[in-house]
Parts: structure tokens; sequence; C-alpha cells
């Protein structure tokens, strides 16, 4: 029987072809309104550190490099007041073989879909995930099909995304590219209709708890080294995977001390979704069109329920911005010899920025570095972004306008984080919790699991329902 | 242009007109159709500019618009970009003691 295939048709059909394609029953989680048992899916759903240690090892994934950017430090010693300046490390994820964390998402998610008798993969994305599955599908000899929005109207494509491509390709993968859009979905559907494949999301139960090793390790591998946890962990933030399995996986460690910040570039103003926009950014992830729609409301991704929740593990939000990140990358080059990223040095420019308002005797820690090369990498994307149109100059990067400039910071004293308000993040994900789910009332169970997934208290839960008018029924 | 059945190649089709974008996209992007490209071999000698099928690595069968043949990748490092020497050069200097805060 061949099956409808228009949009409103497959469209329609989503959550049988995702609950096929997933393996993992979400309804089984739900309580029939806001609530869902967050802990018992990922639980049951997920894999136990030890089992995730003995997955990732099998495939080489995890165990990577700390390294302690001497230099860097000594450089924000010299920029901040007496005293001030913590120890900065970096963990060294570019050393896994898919060339970043994201190996250890993948890991878990291929690992999971050959167990369950899967013959391929499929993920939706343009970055390093991709390659992480398409590295993984070939280590256990399962098909991969990756889905890419990589160009705009005129077929113009980012480097970097383009060199993403090449790379899912050099292991074996197949790669479907669309203009923009978020209709990708669409075609995402189809293909995983098609072929029966694994949806190896990046927000399954697997996929974050793939990240659990990385928080573990770095407790591990400070108490080894310095005999103490470190004192701030950066992640850099998009979908909230990174943040949220690198913190599950520094409690499992009992590293509960540890202060966990996002950073995430600076894209305001720029939408997602524009086709004429899209060229105009030089961030193809770990910005904020990503980090802030994802923080506020985690459950848009590609699975009914995402594993990702960083509201809950957040205890600061800063943004850096492109001009920041590219400074920083250069610096990581010269003064400390390590070529990596871009994208992954987001929260290395908040870290040298954060380190500053620390202690000489604390340690922060920049959890990830990504590979770089051809296309991915500050001189294509800069020689792109001014092809572009955009204004490449040094000055104030508090100056910078996303999509009509990149201001390289004059100095590195310039390189300041920005605050996001957490505060108000949490409300906005409150309120879209009531505005999504169409309720005018909730349960006391709503209410603990909304004080949970932000972690706030039931009082400021209720304050935010009261403003909207909403009745609890405890 | 014509091409032999078997060659590697790139096609192009369209995904979706841009009358039937989704309701939630941007206006500009909605003035556009949803364009895919995928790589396969060609299934029979074809043109360049024609409708063909192709065959991809994972064995599926797609059809779509010839627009190239062995597609190459074209990025590289880009136009050099002058401005990143001075960062180099700035921290060397500070970190000698070249230069010291106030």
């Amino acid at each position: 029987m061949n099956k409808d295939i228009s949009y409103e048709s497959v469209l329609s059909r989503k959550n049988e072809i995702m609950k096929r394609a997933v393996g993992i029953d979400f309804s089984s989680y739900e309580s029939g309104s806001i609530a869902f048992d967050y802990e018992r899916m990922m639980r049951e759903t997920g894999y136990t550190l030890g089992e995730m240690k003995e997955i990732q090892g099998y495939t080489g994934v995890g165990n990577t490099p700390l390294l302690e950017l001497k230099n860097l430090t000594r450089l924000a010693r010299i920029l901040s007041s007496d005293g001030k300046g913590a120890r900065i490390f970096i963990k060294d994820e570019a050393a896994n073989p898919s060339g970043s964390f994201k190996a250890r998402r993948a890991a878990n998610a291929v690992y999971h879909a050959k167990k369950h008798g899967y013959k391929g993969v499929i993920a939706a994305t343009s970055g390093n995930y991709g390659a992480a599955v398409a590295s993984q599908a070939a280590m256990h000899g399962l098909k991969c099909i990756i889905v890419q929005e990589c160009y705009d109207s005129k077929g113009l494509g980012q480097p970097e995304i383009i060199e993403k491509a090449r790379k899912c390709e050099a292991y074996g993968a197949e790669v479907v590219q669309l203009t923009v859009g978020p209709e990708l979905f669409y075609t995402f559907l189809k293909l995983l209709e098609e072929t029966g494949y694994f949806n190896a999301s990046l927000y399954t139960p697997f996929g974050i708890a793939g990240v659990e090793t990385l928080g573990y390790e770095l407790a591990i591998q400070f108490r080894e080294r310095i005999g103490k946890d470190p004192d701030v962990v950066v992640c850099t933030n998009a979908g909230g995977g990174n943040l949220t399995g690198t913190a599950r996986g520094l409690y499992k460690a009992g590293a509960e001390s540890v202060k966990v910040i996002g950073a995430s570039v600076n894209l305001q103003g720029l939408h997602m979704a524009s086709d004429t926009q899209f060229n105009k950014k030089s961030f193809t992830t770990g910005h904020t069109g990503f980090g802030i729609p994802f923080a506020t409301w985690p459950d848009r991704s590609d699975v009914p329920r995402s594993a990702a929740r960083p509201l809950r593990y957040m205890d600061r939000y800063v943004t850096v911005s492109q001009g920041e990140v590219f400074y920083m990358t250069e610096a990581l080059a010269q003064i400390e010899g390590l070529e990596r990223g871009p994208a992954g040095n987001i929260s290395l420019a908040a870290a040298f920025s954060i380190a500053q308002e620390l202690n000489e005797d604390q340690i922060i820690v920049v959890q990830e570095t990504e590979y770089t090369g051809a296309g991915k990498h500050i001189q294509p994307q800069l020689s792109f972004a001014r092809d572009n149109g955009i204004e490449i100059r040094f000055g104030n990067p508090q100056d910078e306008i996303p999509g009509k400039n990149i201001i390289i910071p004059s100095h590195p004293q310039l390189i300041k984080t920005k605050e996001l308000d957490l505060e108000k993040l949490k409300k906005s994900y409150i309120q879209n919790c009531i505005e999504l789910n169409k309720v005018k009332e909730i349960s006391s169970n709503d209410l603990d699991f909304l004080a949970q997934d932000t972690n706030t208290t039931l009082s400021f839960v209720r304050d935010v329902l009261a403003d909207k008018n909403i009745v609890i029924h405890e | 242009m014509k091409v032999k059945k078997g060659s590697w190649v790139q096609i192009h089709n369209i995904v979706l007109k841009a009358e039937n974008r989704a309701p939630q996209v941007p206006e500009d992007t909605k003035k556009v159709a949803l364009e895919l490209w995928v790589k396969g071999f060609l299934q029979e000698d074809g043109e360049i500019g024609s409708e063909v099928k192709v065959k991809t690595i994972t064995g599926r069968i797609e059809t779509g618009k010839l627009v190239a043949v062995n597609p190459t990748y074209h990025h590289g490092f880009g136009n050099f970009v002058p401005e990143l020497l001075q960062i180099g050069l700035q921290l060397r200097e500070i970190l000698s003691g070249g230069e010291t805060h106030e």
C-alpha cells in the first residue's frame, strides 16, 4: 500500500512514525497534563553510567584529555584585579573519534539502534552530531542518513555546514541537503517512514545520558589531578543536551557544589528560519537562536519529550559575541598551541571572562573542544561573512550587531560575558507550558513538576501562575 | 551534456513549492520553495538538467533534476583575513610584559 506522502498527511502520522523510529512510548511517562516523569524516563529508557562507559569505550569514545590553559590563565590574571583569575582548564573533546563531544551522544543512540535490530539511523542536524552519528554507524555497520539545513534560496551554504556534509560522507553516510525552513521535519519524517531506520535524535534519553560520562569524567579527572572538584563548568548551550548531560554526570559523581554555567553566542535579531538571514550569521550552533527557545520550550525538539532540560541544571546563562569567540579561537591557537573550534570555543570565551571574576585558587573548566579544518575554521567563516556583506573590524565587541557586523575585540580586556536573566527565562518556560498545553487549571503534580523543571520553588511557580490566573487543584 | 549510467551525480528537487510552505515560516522564506539536493549513482543515461533517478549511497532511489557529475567539495579556508594576524602579536606582547595593565 502506498501511503499518502503529502505534507499534511505525513505530519498527521508524526506520533506513530516517531514511536516506531525511537522505540520509546513517551505516553507511558505522561501525566496527561503538563507534568511527565522525567527521572523515570531517564532511568527506564536510558543506560546506567557503567553501561554507557562500556558502550562508549567500545568505540574509543570518551576519556578525553583534560588540558590546563596556562597562558590564558596568565593573561586573565594580568587583566584582572589582584588575586583574581581562576585556573582555566579545557576538556579536549575534539579527541573523540568524530572530533567532538557529540560522539558520546551518538555512541549510545547508535548502539541502541543496533541492539534493537534497526538497519540504519537517521539524524536531522547540520552540526557535529551528524558526523558523530555517521562515524558510529560506520563502526557498527549500520546505514546512516543525515538531513541538513544547508543552503539559502540562492544555493549558498555556510562553509561550516558544507564541511560537515563532507565529513558525514567520508564516514559513508548519505547526506540530504535542504534549504532553510522548519519543514525539514517533513523530509525527516518521510525518510524515517520510508527506511524504517532509527531516529537518532539529539534529544532522546540515550543521547542525553551519553553526555553524563563527560561530567562524570571531569569530576574524576580533577580529583585525581588536583584533589578537588572544579568550581565552575561552562557549557556551550544550544538545544540544552550538552549542559543537561554534563550536569547530570557531575551530580552522579557527587560533585554537587560545582556551578554549571551555560554560554551561547549572541545572535539576537536574526530569525533562524529566515532565508535572507540564514547566511548573515557565522555560527550554526551554540547560539541564542537555539539556546533561548530550547530553554523556554524544550519539547520543541524532534521527540515528544526532550531529555534535555537545561533550566533544571543551569546556575547562570551568559552570552558572548561572535567577535569574542573568533578572538578566543585565534588566542587558543596562538598562545596555547591548540587549533580548535570555533563553535566549541563559545564556552571558552565565556570562561575567559568569568575566570576574571573568580579567585586565583578557583578552577573553571571549558567542557568541550571540537575539530577544525577547511570550512570549519575562523578564516573561511570570517571570509564568508565578509563576502556576505558583514563588516569585520576591531573595536568593542559590546557594539556588535548580529547580521550587520562582527567586532573583533581590540583588546582582550574587552571580552565580557553578558548575563541573561535566568529568572525571566524560567517564567517564560512556565508561561509556555500553560499556553502551549492550553490549560486554565493545573494539578499539584504539575506544580511540583514546574518547580523541578525550572529548579525553582513552589512559591515561584505559584506567583507566575497567579499572573496568568491559573487555578491550582491541590 | 550526456552523463553515463552509473556515474556519481547530484540531483535537485522541490520538496514544497513556495505556496505550500508551513504557516510558521517567516515572510521571506514563504516566498521561496523548499529545495533538496542529494547524491547517488545515476540509474540510466541522462543529461544535465534532465529528470533522472539515482540510487543513493544507502540504496534509496530518489528522483530529481541532474545538476552535477562527480560533485566536488569547494569549501576551503576562504580569502585570507589579515586582521587575525594582530591577535597573536597583541597577546604575545601582553604576556611578555610589554604591556602592563593599569
